[in-house]
């Protein structure tokens, strides 16, 4: 597993920091913000991309690009896979990237320069740079990966989709071996401002580690993260032949479409549910076998609430004991590598006994009323979790994860 | 304008603004051989050229230069004719 994310860029540091609850939230730092509503949000700190790669190739890496990319690089340091040119057996492995935007920054800048000195004085390397499978492609590039590589765009499930169609591909023998997640690079001008614009951002600029609250009765708006996540799916024959540490397993992918709104999702949760239970479905485990749900939670007014009564439908009676956590109240939204990111803390979870908390968690919500696990971090044990990725256009996403105990076992 | 003074001027563009190894550059050098500058760098070196000496390339001059030095006489010769 692999992670760049505005707490922390390595998995570890990013999971102390989410199990302390601590907030990646601050004032914007990557433009101006001189006339914006919103002056906050998730950056992404301390990455150079110098440290990672050489000036040439950064001329040619959008930052969306640069954080899957090295995320992937720990995710597969860690798998301990290496594929070189000559492998016969790198035809069998392949990538699978979700972003929801791609490179905007290099857009906007590319189109800036050619509104100020006309269409001949634009890059040459703008268009590889801006489309948003170019991440899986210069993963595929690098590592030597020449089977299935090829990227989802459905905004802010891309990356769970992606990691559900990886899995998908080793399940039908299409591949042995995926480099799966996300990234997304969208604090940018355009992207603040087009978020502002439909309503959808947090203004508590003066509060930027209280500003994502997820499912607090105060939330006003979700706040933008970046970064992006990584993780290598194996065949598990292979995996556990090769003896490679096993982190957890891919157990259920669920997908349904609200058919209702370009960005709000149809009330009453009818549509996430169902991509609930279709994960559970898939997984033929019931609402008592999940422990943990890593929510989408964005901290919108409409996304909380109508997420909160989907579980509901889904789980239940269950609906009431399973603890419930958003990240994305540290992490802030980091769209596109939102579902990434967070299959990662579900995994982390499992392996670790521990729940993530919702931070922020101050004035209840009639409408939200499951335990968020508030504000505090909290042992627990359980050998499945679920993590939901909802995207704008109506996009439901869920994913049933797999402690690494029970993936191991499974296989004895 | 000398040689000297457009071959100093086109190896600081080099190096800042395409990020080619400084010490890889001389007259003889081969772009795509020697400096390994691929056809999107190639489209990047002329821009960058028709920035820093204000001049214009057309792709069939384009087409010609294959070295440095090469580089170095189209230039010098747009400037003085």
């Amino acid at each position: 597993m692999g992670v760049i994310t505005p707490v922390g860029n390595d998995v570890d540091t990013f999971w102390q920091s989410l199990i302390s609850g601590r907030s990646g939230v601050g004032p914007i730092t990557h433009f101006d913000t001189t006339g914006y509503r919103t002056k906050i949000a998730g950056e992404v700190k301390d990455f150079d991309p110098e440290d990672h790669f050489d000036k040439r190739e950064i001329r040619r890496l959008d930052p969306f690009s640069q954080f899957f990319l090295v995320a992937g690089r720990q995710a597969l340091a860690q798998a301990k896979i290496a594929f070189a040119p000559e492998d016969a057996d790198n035809e069998r492995a392949g990538v699978m990237v979700g972003a929801g935007f791609g490179g905007m920054g290099t857009f906007i800048d590319e189109v800036a320069l050619m509104l100020d000195r006309g269409p001949d004085r634009v890059s040459p390397t703008g268009i590889p740079k801006i489309i948003a499978n170019m991440a899986a492609g210069l993963a595929s590039i690098e590592n030597n990966l020449l089977g299935p590589v090829s990227c989802v765009v459905t905004a802010c499930s891309a990356s769970a989709n992606a990691i559900g169609d990886a899995a998908e591909l080793i399940r039908r023998g299409a591949a042995d071996v995926m480099l799966a997640g996300g990234s997304e690079a969208a604090i940018t001008t355009y992207g603040v401002a087009g978020f502002n614009q439909s309503r959808a951002l947090s203004v508590r600029n003066d509060e930027p580690a209280r500003a994502s609250r997820p499912f607090d009765a105060e939330r006003d708006g979700f706040v933008m993260g970046e970064g992006g996540g990584a993780l290598v799916l194996e065949d598990r024959d292979r995996a556990l032949g090769r003896g490679a540490e096993i982190i957890g397993e891919i157990v259920g992918y669920g997908m349904s479409a609200d058919a209702y709104h370009i960005t709000l999702p149809r009330p009453g949760g009818t549509g996430a549910a169902r991509a609930m239970k279709a994960a559970m479905t898939d997984a033929a485990l019931k609402p008592s076998d999940i422990s943990y749900i890593n929510a989408h939670g964005t901290s919108t007014e409409a996304n909380d609430a109508t997420e909160t009564a989907a579980i509901k439908i889904a789980f239940g009676d269950e609906a009431y004991r399973v603890p419930v956590s958003s990240t994305k109240s540290m992490t802030g939204h980091i769209l596109g590598g939102a579902g990434a990111v967070e299959a990662i803390v579900s995994l982390l979870a499992l392996n670790q006994g521990v729940l993530p908390p919702t931070i922020n968690q101050e004035t209840s919500d009639p409408e939200c009323d499951l335990d968020y696990v508030p504000n505090e971090a909290r042992r627990f044990s359980g050998e499945y979790a679920m993590s939901n990725s909802f995207g704008f256009g109506g996009h439901n996403v869920a994913l049933v994860v797999g402690s690494a105990s029970v993936a191991g076992a499974e296989s004895a | 304008m000398e040689k000297t003074d457009i071959e100093t001027r086109l190896r600081d563009v080099l190096v800042t603004e395409l990020g080619l190894d400084a010490e890889k550059i001389n007259p003889a050098a081969n772009f795509e051989t020697d400096l390994d500058v691929d056809s999107l760098g190639v489209v990047e070196l002329l821009m960058a050229m028709e920035d820093e000496f204000g001049v214009k390339i057309p792709d069939d001059e384009a087409e010609h230069i294959h070295t440095v030095g090469e580089a170095i006489d189209l230039v010098h010769q747009k400037l003085n004719s």
